[in-house]
């Protein structure tokens, strides 16, 4: 086995590492999408749906992430879709961040204090007029360096994907450790990967956050 | 007819009743001071005639309509009646010509161009006209609750509600937002305003209103209260106050 | 869909599901209670200690954060022994639950020592206390009880991400539905059972976490009177 020498574990690593961050956008604006949808529901005047929501977090944040793979490839498959992994890791990443994105979001909008409801309350503004012009504009502001924040365990969660059987950089890992017996220098090296895409975004989600502090 | 009406207005937190049967008429052109102890429920009763809190009880009427909680005779109610709040409560995110032009836009769909000649005119008014395009931490408390009643009085209010609007601010500032408080109720606008600030209420005020555990105890021309109390609650609180 | 849900395998196959609840309930008890002692070890290194110490923390804090865990147990497991580290399975999980927990665990419980006003340090070097002794004494109970809530979250996330320690055949709850899909073929069925234990599982988990809080702090307060 000693015909894979370093730089090819190097390479096909980071060749499999255009996987990983593949899977991390796609999850990334996909919860992001349903996560935006499922704040207005979570933070809008029907009960029930408040309610919905507010279940819908608690079980993707109350289940492992890799309960929800295996349930994602076995049950869409059950639907009769034809799954790939990559579908599968998709879709429940997909319903994973949104699930805590909208968690993050609702926070936000929650810290806006209760004056600047009041405020634009006696102005004569409706509920949507208010979030438009009021609330969101400055939930937005306060949502971004733990959004930033966020992105790294989405990163770190499609590693999970690896065990569904999506070919990223966590089972080229696997794969390359079981032909080289080199396990020590494979996984180092995958660590470092996903330190160097991890490691930036946690940087600048702390500068983000320091930034806003110093703004109030 | 008066401008507000306010008939046994009865209004509770959970068991805790705040408001234990208010009557009150207001006419158009006066000027009225809620005072009384925290926990009187002066500031409640404020916040009612703004539909900001739910009534358990009774009515309110403002302008000869019904006081109905939905977003659109609240919305009517509210582009009637302004309100000032102790915290100021500008838009953080708005410079404060912004602040003054947003609610005409949004809420009375005026043009930019007039709202913002509104917002300008405005802010002149309390002394401000050179502040339009700094943001809320530029200014400093009584700068900033300037603009907050320039905001109220862009939306051309018959009335304006107070909540304390210098108990925030550092002795230094109070002047000059009395001073604009002042010059309103020269200029006839009616305005009803909790206040602590005694000497003022006294000098400014056509009515005050004593407010004790939930009921309007005593009111009265501002001399009278002051010199005469009728209740001992009133006299221990003027005592207190002096 | 035509599929017809069968859960009739419960009734042969529970004693695994059994087995594997125990076996996770011992990782997150062990990798719970010593993550958070390493991770308020780190956490006084970090804002108290001598800098040389509190740097090194910081490489290992930012390392473990910025890695996803499964990574970390298969370097310990696998990667290890390359050093002459042979750990069996179940230490292995262990230790890498400690060590995630105790990265987490540090930020979080150096934001508690950090909201400590100055006055609580000044006023123990006042009393003539060493560092240490303000920090133990003075800082240390006050700053956990104000971060509380944030750690019994962190220890129910690592709880939930410990179903990766099925890869190295630790046979915890999710190898328990492993197990039971590759004998039953009932895939959906076993994993739908297996998520719900550990819905019920974190639910607990955080019960007994803040009972805990509410107790520890609880006495304290009242010895303090």
């Amino acid at each position: 086995m000693s015909q894979i020498g370093f730089w090819d574990i190097l390479t096909n690593l980071i060749f499999a590492t255009g996987w990983t961050v593949l899977l991390s956008i796609i999850s990334f604006i996909g919860g992001g999408i349903l996560g935006l949808i499922l704040l207005f529901a979570r933070i809008g005047k029907r009960k029930w749906l408040q309610h919905v929501v507010k279940v819908y977090t608690e079980v993707f944040q109350g289940t492992p992430l890799l309960m929800q793979l295996f349930l994602a490839f076995f049950g869409l498959g059950l639907m009769g879709i034809n799954v790939s992994p990559f579908l599968a890791a998709s879709v429940a990443l997909i319903l994973w961040t949104a699930a805590f994105l909208v968690e993050i979001w609702r926070g936000c909008v929650t810290a806006i204090p209760k004056g600047q409801w009041e405020a634009s309350a006696s102005l004569g503004m409706t509920y949507v007029e208010q979030m438009r012009h009021i609330i969101l504009p400055q939930a937005l502001k306060l949502s971004v360096p733990p959004t930033v924040g966020f992105s790294v365990q989405v990163v770190k969660g499609t590693a999970l994907t690896s065990i569904i059987g999506f070919v990223e950089v966590t089972k080229a890992g696997t794969v390359l450790a079981n032909a080289t017996f080199q396990p020590f220098t494979v996984y180092g090296l995958v660590a470092l990967i996903y330190f160097a895409l991890c490691y930036p975004l946690s940087l600048s989600a702390r500068k983000l956050e320091r930034k806003l502090n110093a703004a109030h | 007819m008066p401008l507000i009406d306010i008939d046994a207005l009865h209004k509770s937190y959970g068991e805790t009743e705040v408001l234990k049967g208010i009557d009150l008429h207001i006419k158009k052109g006066e000027v009225i001071a809620l005072i009384g102890k925290s926990g009187s429920g002066k500031s409640t009763l404020l916040r009612c005639i703004n539909g900001l809190e739910q009534i358990n009880g009774g009515a309110i009427s403002v302008d000869g309509q019904q006081l109905i909680n939905d977003e659109m005779h609240l919305r009517n109610l509210r582009q009637k009646v302004g309100m000032i709040f102790q915290q100021f409560n500008l838009f953080p995110h708005k410079t404060a010509g912004e602040n003054v032009m947003l609610a005409q836009q949004v809420v009375k769909k005026t043009s930019k161009s007039d709202a913002e000649a509104m917002a300008r005119k405005m802010l002149d008014r309390v002394g401000l006209g050179d502040k339009f395009d700094n943001y809320p931490d530029q200014l400093s408390g009584g700068q900033q609750q300037r603009v907050a009643i320039a905001r109220a009085l862009a939306m051309e209010p018959i009335a304006l509600l107070c909540d304390e609007v210098t108990s925030a601010l550092d002795p230094e500032l109070v002047g000059e937002v009395l001073e604009v408080v002042r010059e309103l109720a020269s200029e006839g606008m009616t305005l009803i305003m909790v206040t602590h600030e005694m000497a003022f209420a006294r000098d400014v005020c056509s009515r005050l209103v004593f407010m004790h555990q939930g009921r309007i105890h005593e009111m009265g021309a501002p001399e009278e209260v002051f010199t005469n109390p009728q209740t001992p609650e009133l006299r221990s609180f003027i005592g207190m106050s002096h | 869909m035509n599929y017809q849900f069968n859960f009739e395998w419960i009734g042969t196959y529970w004693p695994v599901f059994l087995a594997g609840i125990w076996m996770t309930t011992k990782l997150i008890a062990v990798g719970g209670v010593v993550g958070i002692a390493v991770g308020t070890f780190c956490a006084w290194a970090r804002s108290l200690g001598p800098k040389w110490l509190g740097i090194i923390v910081a490489v290992y804090v930012e390392l473990i954060r910025n890695t996803p865990f499964l990574i970390q147990l298969f370097f310990i497991f696998f990667g290890l022994p390359a050093l002459g580290l042979r750990l069996t399975e179940v230490q292995a999980a262990m230790l890498a639950m400690v060590i995630n927990l105790g990265a987490y665990s540090a930020e979080i419980i150096r934001a508690g020592i950090e909201a400590t006003p100055k006055g609580q340090f000044e006023a123990g070097a006042s009393l003539a206390m060493s560092p240490i002794q303000t920090f133990r004494h003075i800082v240390l109970v006050p700053a956990l009880q104000k971060i509380w809530p944030a750690l019994a979250s962190q220890v129910v996330i690592v709880m939930l991400g410990s179903a990766v320690v099925s890869q190295i055949a630790v046979e915890d709850l999710t190898f328990a539905a492993n197990f039971t899909q590759s004998r039953t073929f009932r895939a959906f069925e076993a994993y739908f059972v297996s998520t719900a234990i550990y819905l019920g599982l974190a639910i607990l988990l955080r019960f007994i976490l803040i009972q805990i809080g509410h107790s520890i702090f609880a006495t304290k307060r009242r010895a303090s009177r």
